[in-house]
């Protein structure tokens, strides 16, 4: 095994050449309470670990074009304690909320959430649902990426070597929009999602929906974005008809596995329970805009 | 003057003044500061890391072991393998308990201890495990215990013959023993009754869960002396199995207790320590080894998984008739489940004439499995309370009264064939019944549930000393490990018996084995009750003592000396005109005072308990939560108010996890696949309410306070209390532990689907 | 043998230089090079609170925090809790309700709790158990911990 050594730079520049020439395993250590788990637990032997906490501009959430930028070394905490992003994405503070204990929330970031690559992120569907996208940086420039465009697998992210997420990107905010995420736990708190959904819905000044986005985690080798789900909920006003076809179509997507968390027909069911919980309180958020 | 064995002296009119408050444990300041050392808190001069290495596989044989890269790496400085302990007969205790140190001819499960090094760094460590090299032969492997009893199972021990069966044969079994307990006639039984129900249940193996790592540090001297430190429930008797294990003599071993990071009954064995002072020896400098947390789950002691039947019948005005049952444990790698407690306990509270209780203890590829509180006894009470909810709905009757009209009471013989002295069932039984707790409405998609449970509590061998320093402060040595604050009530006592304030009294100190003679360990709700015994009867020496120098002091007979509340008098006045003479005023004339006591503390009786839960229960998720929970249990006498609630809140909790959350997973390849506090999943504050608490108190008039062990009982009877509530939340009786959602939710649509 | 690097960290308001490993954690260098074992290792991976400290003001998990992380920042353990033989309000109410059986998990929760106190003087019970759900207790079922949070906040509310 090869030394672990450890880098703090203080510009993206540094960070991005570092990760570029690194050879062997490296990890980029934002909140560090997926990857210092990993190496405790002898998972990953990293031989080089990029700390892009020093990176001033990762450290800021930035009212942006309308929407929100929020940096990648963000805390849940710091995130939980921005009264304007509460308001505007209460469904992505719902996923961030039920990241580890507040202990891990004072590390953990929604970057780490996302890139750890586990289908059942907690802030992942939120994240989905609300269509935000990532920033990331690399050695051939900047790109712009839709957040469900990252996971491409358990444990595995479609950044390319020397790339770094640096922040995310939220678009502005349509009036009557509300949206949530809730997920399945055996206790109420520090568990792993058994199942989780994230709802994003926009009504126009009638009451109808006229946009949705339905996301699902931990009921696939990735996070789910269901189109035929949000198809339930656009062009109606969210009543039961309306939720019964989407708690289906929920189910009807899901393609879970057995595991020590939850079953395949455990998961099935529950997302369907749970999709049309989420919605109705997304629902009662945007009449509340 | 009679031995207090004889005569306690309990006087239930006597006016207490500390026994029965909650003062702060004299401990206590520490805790809350930082201050108190557990196992991974001490830390020698030139010590090592002690790092171990364990099999990947439930079962091989361990072919061969290649330590000699790791040997050279730089800053390691010992590695032992099975070679480095002396040899004991297979399938003897001792066999079985080097074996489970570290394996020899096999490994028996995933985590089995296979070699182990000392080293200058963690991290040096870790790489010396990377370069032992072992050659296994993997064997077909079985986990559970019922798979495990089947003609044709993978053997773990070809040795092994069934004891307890006539006619058992001589072919190799995983059927370590079976028990009976009988009396009277169940067929008869059976036939007098109106009602009878048969059901079978499952109870998925667990662990105690306790926060801290086992943890030791080791120091072998010169001398050929061991000095050891480590948290464990059991020093005196780790110094006896060690001294057998690695062939040093017990006088040469000296155990120091450090504070206990939570055991229940999980730290009553050795793990680590022979190991630690192995290497210590061998490295020629101080070693300590701290688990990891999957090191806790997949190699420590956890608690056995069951499968039982229990048959109950009874009379249409509400009285039981039989009661059987058939029950399988598992034991993990190696016999020591105490599952034997559970044929005695199970029954034993209520006025039953005819029990069958028979009991089989088998062995797995687990690890060996250890005492939880109350060992055996809790699985099983979960099928007999269940039981007797159903048996109350099928006659139509409240819950507690059908208890209340089967209670045992005192003079009942029980199927250990001892009588019931003073008990406190009935009491108990009405003061869950007058709780407001039992009358509340319950809202919608809630389920109250009740069960009842019962613990004969131990004594056994306890030493301890009394010293009275120059300045009549108080000072007491224990043998007995303090889990929980028993220290504190143990000098309530002393205070109490002596008559003076307890700030005079100062924290007691835990003696390590070289000071004290033999004290059995922490367990059995035994420590209060025996070393308060061993306290009251020290303090008493002392009174007798300084009665008798200030009659020497007076010149006068010690018939005319009376002692209270801290001070010696003349009897009355006609015996002479001298000032009361204080604790202080004695010491100081005729120096220190000391007094030692050590003897089998016998006397201590059974408690019992009620509880009540309330649960809601999510239909569309099988997701329960605890919404209401009261425990009522008879103490005997409380003797640290706070504490005794504090007890039976633990044992709430840990019940609600075992009952709800809590059980080992294992892949079909044998492995542990939950060995972190993520996936085993233990109550966290956000699923609990806060727990109520009814202290019954009918004494126990063997010991000097009237106090029963409260320890054990508390966990008893709340996984059938969780199940008989969830029942009626849901509609379905759920026979399976843990009631995880999946599970209640399939019980919950196959009732939809009108399946049973 | 690993490279070292030398780590200045403020712990309880003094400063501290101590070398480390790149993988040790704060957890591992404050028990070990810095003797303070108050802050305990019940998991090292942050499902237990039993290691909980305040990173910069910031309620964390020492065991998911690296030793070089910490450089230059300022931590506050169990240790720096009282001043002198005057116990904060928590400890001292943990005391009195019996708040603490065996100790092991005690640090973790007055570190916890005073991070709560610090930011909500006035939380519900249920809030209070929220906030503590990161910390796991064995022995209490959580009961008189929570009561004993409670009582030390109304008496520091001065209510």
């Amino acid at each position: 095994m090869g030394e672990l050594r450890y880098e703090a730079p203080h510009t993206l520049q540094a960070a991005i050449a570092l990760l570029a020439e690194a050879k062997g395993v490296t990890r980029v250590l934002a909140g560090g309470t997926d990857v210092i788990v990993q190496m405790e637990t002898d998972l990953i032997e990293p031989e080089l670990l990029v700390d892009i906490k020093k990176i001033p501009e990762l450290r800021i959430i930035t009212a942006e074009n309308g929407g929100y930028r929020v940096g990648a070394a963000v805390t849940c905490m710091e995130l939980m304690e921005h009264e304007g992003f509460c308001k505007t994405w209460p469904g992505v503070i719902d996923g961030v909320k039920l990241i580890g204990s507040i202990q891990v929330k004072g590390r953990a970031t929604m970057t780490g959430n996302l890139c750890n690559g586990s289908p059942a992120a907690d802030s992942v569907p939120a994240l989905v649902a609300a269509g935000a996208a990532v920033t990331i940086i690399g050695p051939k420039g900047m790109r712009q990426v839709p957040v469900e465009n990252i996971p491409v697998g358990p444990g595995k992210t479609s950044l390319a070597k020397g790339e770094v997420v640096t922040s995310f990107v939220f678009p502005p905010r349509a009036p009557h929009s509300g949206d949530a995420y809730q997920r399945f736990t055996p206790r109420t708190e520090m568990d792993i999602a058994v199942v989780g959904v994230g709802v994003n819905l926009t009504l126009d000044g009638s009451g109808t929906c006229t946009a949705a986005r339905v996301s699902l985690g931990a009921v696939a080798p990735t996070v789910l974005l269901v189109k035929e789900a949000a198809a339930a909920l656009i062009g109606s006003r969210v009543d039961d008809a309306a939720l019964d076809k989407l708690a289906k179509a929920a189910s009807a997507a899901c393609r879970p596995i057995d595991d020590k968390r939850g079953t395949k027909e455990y998961r099935i069911k529950v997302a369907g329970v749970l999709a049309g919980r989420v919605a109705r309180e997304a629902l009662e958020r945007a009449r509340q805009r | 003057m009679a031995s207090i064995l004889e005569e306690s002296g309990f006087d239930p009119h006597k006016k207490l003044k500390v026994v029965g408050t909650s003062p702060v444990k004299l401990d206590g300041f520490d805790k809350v500061t930082g201050r108190a050392k557990f196992g991974a808190d001490l830390a020698l001069p030139g010590m090592l890391v002690g790092k171990i290495l364990r099999s990947p596989h439930p079962h091989a044989i361990l072919k061969s072991i290649d330590t000699s890269r790791a040997e050279a790496l730089p800053g390691v400085m010992a590695v032992v393998t099975r070679d480095d302990l002396p040899d004991q007969i297979q399938g003897s205790g001792d066999g079985d308990l080097t074996r489970n140190v570290m394996a020899r001819e096999k490994v028996l499960y995933d985590g089995h201890a296979v070699a182990a090094v000392a080293a200058t760094s963690e991290s040096i460590a870790k790489e010396a495990l990377k370069l032992i090299r072992v050659e296994y032969h993997k064997l077909p492997h079985v986990i559970d215990p019922v798979e495990a009893m089947r003609p044709g199972a993978p053997i773990l021990h070809e040795y092994l013959r069934t004891e307890g069966i006539k006619g058992a044969g001589d072919k190799p079994t995983n059927v370590v023993e079976r028990q009976e307990f009988a009396m009277g006639n169940i067929q008869a039984g059976f036939k007098q009754a109106d009602v009878v129900i048969e059901r079978e249940f499952k109870t998925n193996p667990i662990h105690q869960g306790y926060i801290e790592p086992q943890a030791c540090v080791a120091n072998y001297s010169e001398a050929g002396r061991v000095e050891l430190w480590c948290c464990t429930q059991a020093h005196f008797g780790m110094r006896d199995n060690l001294s057998v294990i690695l062939n040093i003599p017990k006088e040469r071993i000296c155990i120091t207790a450090s504070e206990l990071g939570g055991a229940f009954g999980g730290k009553t064995i050795m793990y680590a320590e022979p190991v630690a002072i192995l290497l210590s020896r061998k490295a020629k400098r101080p070693v300590r080894i701290v688990l990891t947390r999957s090191e806790v789950f997949r190699a420590t002691g956890p608690v056995s998984g069951t499968h039982s039947r229990i048959k109950m019948g009874i009379t249409r005005s509400g009285k039981f008739t039989a009661a059987e049952a058939e029950m399988v444990f598992q034991t993990g790698a190696f016999t020591g489940s105490m599952y034997y407690n559970a044929p005695q306990c199970m029954f034993t509270r209520y006025d039953l004439q005819n029990v069958k209780a028979v009991a089989y203890e088998v062995v797995s590829n687990r690890p060996k499995v250890n005492a939880f509180r109350a060992p055996g006894v809790p699985p099983v009470v979960f099928g007999v309370e269940s039981v007797v909810d159903e048996l109350a709905q099928a006659i139509g009757m409240d819950p507690i009264d059908l208890r209340l009209k089967n209670a045992a009471t005192e003079g009942y013989v029980t199927v250990y064939g001892e009588a019931l002295g003073p008990i406190g069932f009935v009491q108990t039984l009405e003061a869950a019944k007058n709780t407001e707790h039992y009358r509340a409405p319950l809202g919608p998609n809630q389920g109250r549930g009740v069960a009842a449970g019962f613990w004969w509590n131990r004594a056994g061998d306890t030493s301890g000393r009394l010293d009275i320093a120059a300045d009549g402060s108080v000072h007491l040595t224990l043998g007995t490990i303090d889990i929980a604050g028993t220290r504190s009530s143990i000098s309530m006592m002393a205070a109490e018996e002596l008559g003076i304030p307890l700030d005079r009294v100062s924290a007691p100190a835990i003696a390590n084995t070289d000071q004290l003679s033999y004290n059995r360990l922490t367990a059995g709700s035994r420590v209060t009750f025996s070393s308060g015994v061993i306290v009251v009867d020290a303090a008493r020496k002392a009174i007798a003592e300084m009665r008798r120098r200030a009659a020497g002091i007076w010149h006068v007979s010690e018939e005319d000396v009376v002692y209270a509340d801290g001070f010696c008098r003349v009897a009355k006045p006609s015996v002479g005109n001298f000032m009361p003479l204080s604790i202080a005023d004695i010491v100081k004339q005729g120096g220190p005072i000391s007094c030692e006591s050590a003897m089998v503390v016998t006397g201590a009786g059974p408690g019992f308990g009620l509880h009540i839960v309330d649960v809601e229960a999510d239909k569309e998720t099988g997701a329960v939560k605890i919404v209401r929970y009261t425990v009522v249990e008879d103490a005997g006498k409380a003797i640290n108010r706070r504490q005794v609630e504090g007890q039976y809140q633990g044992g709430a909790a840990q019940g609600t996890g075992w009952a709800l959350n809590e059980e080992y997973i294992y892949g079909e390849d044998g492995r542990l696949q939950n060995a972190s506090f993520l996936d085993y999943r233990m109550p966290v504050a956000s699923d609990l309410p806060m727990i109520d608490t009814v202290i019954v108190e009918v004494p126990n008039p063997k010991h000097p306070y009237g106090l029963r062990g409260v320890g054990e009982v508390p966990v008893v009877p709340t996984l059938a209390a969780i199940a008989n509530a969830v029942t009626k939340a849901i509609g379905v009786r759920p026979r399976e532990l843990p009631m995880s959602p999946p599970r209640l939710l399939k019980l919950i649509e196959a009732a939809g689907k009108g399946k049973p | 043998m690993a490279t070292r690097a030398q780590v200045t960290v403020t712990v309880n308001g003094e400063l501290r230089q101590f070398p480390c490993e790149p993988q040790q954690t704060l957890l591992d260098v404050l028990r070990d090079e810095l003797q303070l074992t108050g802050t305990k290792e019940g998991c090292a991976t942050g499902d237990c609170g039993a290691c909980s400290v305040i990173l910069d003001g910031r309620l964390v998990d020492s065991c998911l925090v690296l030793a070089v992380e910490a450089q230059g920042k300022k931590v506050e353990t169990i240790e720096g809790m009282a001043k002198g033989q005057q116990l904060h309000p928590l400890q001292r109410h943990i005391l009195e309700q019996n708040g603490s059986q065996c100790g092991i998990c005690t640090p973790g929760f007055l570190i916890a709790a005073r991070a709560l106190l610090e930011r909500n003087p006035d939380p519900t019970e249920t809030e209070v158990r929220y906030w503590l759900a990161g910390n796991l207790c064995r022995c209490t079922g959580y009961d008189k911990i929570i009561r004993s949070v409670l009582a030390a906040a109304k008496e520091m509310r001065g209510a």
